[in-house]
């Protein structure tokens, strides 16, 4: 019985049929599924497209007809009045606001995320850095009206001794004097956002460091470096690009945040050369508190704001894709 | 294998991010004001005559009277069960836009309409156009902070110095000149303005242009103009920073400024006038109709030196059609306005720190509401 069986000719499985299997996976979508996910994927794509190209659609009409009406310069003008009878608005001291609140608050998180990645990663032990990483995550998930409300009453109050310092030695630079009153200024409002986007520069950060090779770090170890010199020369070059990755996503957030910055920002149309004293405001904030009793018109001139918003945010997002991809090689995305 | 870890963890960390958010943001959003709080039903509701009202009423607008509105709202649908009213609160512009979309059956605004805005309703109310129908009045108290001092009178110019950076200190000439008994520090005045677009703001700028317009260079508006000084986000935010801050000055709504200490205003009158309902309701009184036809809206007379009218006052309206409102919503509507106007209506104003229509003018509202079609 055996011996016939064994005498059957019926093929055993070639390497034929295997080769032409692999051949049609590399050839693409054949079986239902691979097709179901490219037309899946791809629609999706093609969605996210055009989701974005009906946004600036929108933003370009309705900015159009409010600019066209606009009696002063809209990139110049510093005064935001739509309800009078000569209506008038510009951007400058928006855009001036955004990009300095945004700036004081990537000088100030960044340093402190990385700081807390490579504790969390390289020096804490396993018992806490776990209960670390959440606490962190759960401060993204605090509504920034929250922290609106926390900057106002509790960090506004506090923030008047470091002030008073920062204006009694280094008042003479210009950009921290300090004329007094309630600490409602730009770089209260910088302060808030970095704790704001400290949560995802870490995480993002803290998973880039976690990424790199073990054996670069054992190589270098072996060479008789340090703990800190493993850092210096394996894990930060490995994670740089990873890094400016993550600070572009806070550098996103911190760009379009609204409710915080109202709520702690003692905003005006004026730019003030010190961080220090009230006045300013950005594009996000400004549509805040403008929108609930702009008319039609007051809020085609706010779209208007927020599509320069858009310019902005998008010029950023390209300048660090240029970054990153300068750096390919290192790229934990292509790791 | 590095990288399906590293999604597994990321899944759970999304996960309870996710989940996270909607434990805090279900606590959040129970702002549907019309809940039976017990006891506000006390009083007699007899007077309402509920018509065939009834079916859901929309408005939206103003919220500076939204307080005065829910206040209605609470007696008025006790009496008449079959009614639904639901007032949003946001804003004036928010409301005449909706208003002028035949979103809502009436906005309230703080302003009247303007031209444009008239033009645009006729589309709205067929064969007719929108109205504004004065219903609350609101003082605008000036209250201040200064350690010591707790009877400050100033005057419109002296106002307008101060919120235009012209008089920087408590001790300043003019204001030693108004308060010779006060004992004034030498404190730097922190004047507060609203950062977001108010009816508040333009009714206390156009009591400045009305007054000292020689120190109050501006054309006015809901946007503040001046240059200089702090500002909050909303009465509640400017009353904050007035009650946080030393040598802090502002202006709010009364009802904001409970426990505060407020500016008596030297009018001209023999007697400097506090911020206070009856105060506005004479300054109303000495009001003129400036609105076309049946169109009631009102031109407040800032300077007026009448005994105990307080002339910092703003007037807001419910805008409705005169003609063509919606035929579902016109007998709630009517019912819910004629009530509002009322005697009893207006006398629940006093309460929640706004100021009645006087008797002249709420007459005429109330013949104009009986005329709606």
């Amino acid at each position: 019985m055996d011996i016939t069986t064994q005498n059957t000719d019926a093929p055993p499985p070639t390497p034929q049929s295997t080769t032409a299997e692999l051949k049609r996976a590399a050839r693409g979508a054949t079986r239902p599924g691979d097709r179901i996910f490219l037309g899946l994927s791809r629609g999706s794509g093609i969605l996210l497209l055009a989701i974005m190209a009906a946004i600036a659609v929108f933003l370009t009409y309705r900015a159009a007809l409010a600019i066209s009406k606009d009696e002063g310069n809209f990139l110049t003008t510093f005064e935001w009045n739509t309800s009078g009878p000569e209506p008038v608005f510009g951007i400058a001291v928006l855009a001036f606001g955004t990009v300095v609140s945004s700036i004081v608050a990537m000088v100030i998180a960044v340093p402190i995320a990385v700081a807390i990645a490579l504790f969390l990663t390289h020096y804490a032990p396993r018992r806490l850095s776990g209960p670390i990483a959440y606490v962190i995550d759960l401060l993204a998930a605090v509504p920034s009206i929250v922290y609106g409300l926390w900057g106002a009453l509790i960090l506004v109050p506090q923030l008047d001794g470091l002030f008073g310092w920062l204006d009694a030695y280094f008042g003479w630079t210009g950009i921290f004097s300090w004329e007094g009153g309630p600490a409602r200024s730009m770089l209260t409002v910088g302060i808030l956002l970095a704790i704001m986007i400290l949560p995802i520069i870490t995480n993002v950060s803290r998973e880039v460091f976690r990424q790199v090779p073990q054996m670069h770090e054992e190589a270098a170890l072996a060479l008789g470096a340090t703990r800190w010199e493993v850092i210096r020369m394996a894990v930060l070059p490995f994670g740089r690009s990873g890094v400016i990755s993550a600070s572009m996503l806070g550098l996103g957030r911190a760009l379009g945040e609204t409710m915080a910055v109202a709520t702690v920002l003692s905003p005006s149309f004026l730019i003030q050369t010190s961080l220090l004293d009230p006045g300013g405001g950005t594009f996000a904030q400004n549509i805040a508190s403008k929108f609930g009793e702009a008319d039609t018109f007051g809020r085609d001139a706010l779209i208007a704001s927020g599509l320069v918003l858009f310019v902005i945010t998008l010029l950023v997002n390209g300048a660090a894709r240029a970054i990153i991809a300068r750096r390919k090689e290192y790229s934990g995305a292509n790791a | 294998m590095k990288l399906q870890r590293m999604n597994r963890r990321a899944l759970t960390l999304g996960a309870l991010a996710v989940s996270g958010a909607l434990a805090l943001t279900a606590c959040g959003s129970d702002d549907t004001g019309n809940g039976g709080d017990a006891g506000a039903t006390t009083a007699a509701t007899g007077s309402i005559d509920c018509g065939d009202a009834k079916g859901q009423l929309l408005a939206d607008g103003s919220s500076a009277q939204k307080n005065a509105i829910d206040a209605w709202v609470k007696q008025f649908t006790a009496a008449c069960q079959g009614v639904q009213i639901n007032y949003k609160g946001s804003g004036s512009g928010a409301g005449i836009t909706a208003f002028n979309q035949g979103q809502v059956a009436f906005a309230g605004s703080d302003s009247a309409l303007d031209e444009e805005e008239i033009a645009a309703s006729k589309e709205v109310c067929q064969g007719g156009q929108g109205i504004d129908l004065p219903m609350v009045g609101g003082p605008i108290a000036v209250s201040y902070n200064v350690p010591g001092v707790d009877n400050l009178v100033l005057d419109a110019p002296t106002l307008a110095k101060i919120f235009n950076s012209k008089i920087k200190n408590w001790n300043d000439e003019a204001i030693k000149k108004l308060n010779p008994d006060a004992d004034l520090p030498d404190l730097k005045i922190q004047a507060f303005h609203r950062s977001d677009e108010s009816g508040t703001t333009d009714n206390f700028t156009k009591y400045l242009i009305a007054t000292a317009k020689s120190d109050w260079p501006y054309e006015g508006g809901k946007a503040w103009q001046a240059d200089g000084g702090q500002s909050a986000s909303g009465s509640s935010g400017v009353a904050q920073q007035v009650s946080q801050v030393s040598g802090a000055i502002s202006y709010m709504e009364l009802s904001y400024a409970e426990g505060m200490d407020v500016v008596a205003i030297d009018t001209g009158a023999a007697e400097p006038v506090k911020a206070s309902t009856e105060g506005a309701t004479k300054a109303i009184a000495d009001a003129e109709v400036v609105g076309q036809g049946k169109d009631l809206a009102l031109e407040i007379n800032y300077g007026t030196k009448a005994e105990g009218a307080y002339p910092v006052t703003l007037v807001t309206y419910e805008i409705v059609c005169d003609k063509g409102n919606k035929a579902e919503s016109l007998p709630a509507t009517k019912a819910f306005l004629n009530y509002v106007a009322s005697e009893d209506g207006q006398g629940l104003l006093a309460d929640a720190g706004y100021a009645p229509i006087p008797d002249e003018i709420i007459a005429k509202v109330r013949t104009t509401i009986e005329g709606l079609s």
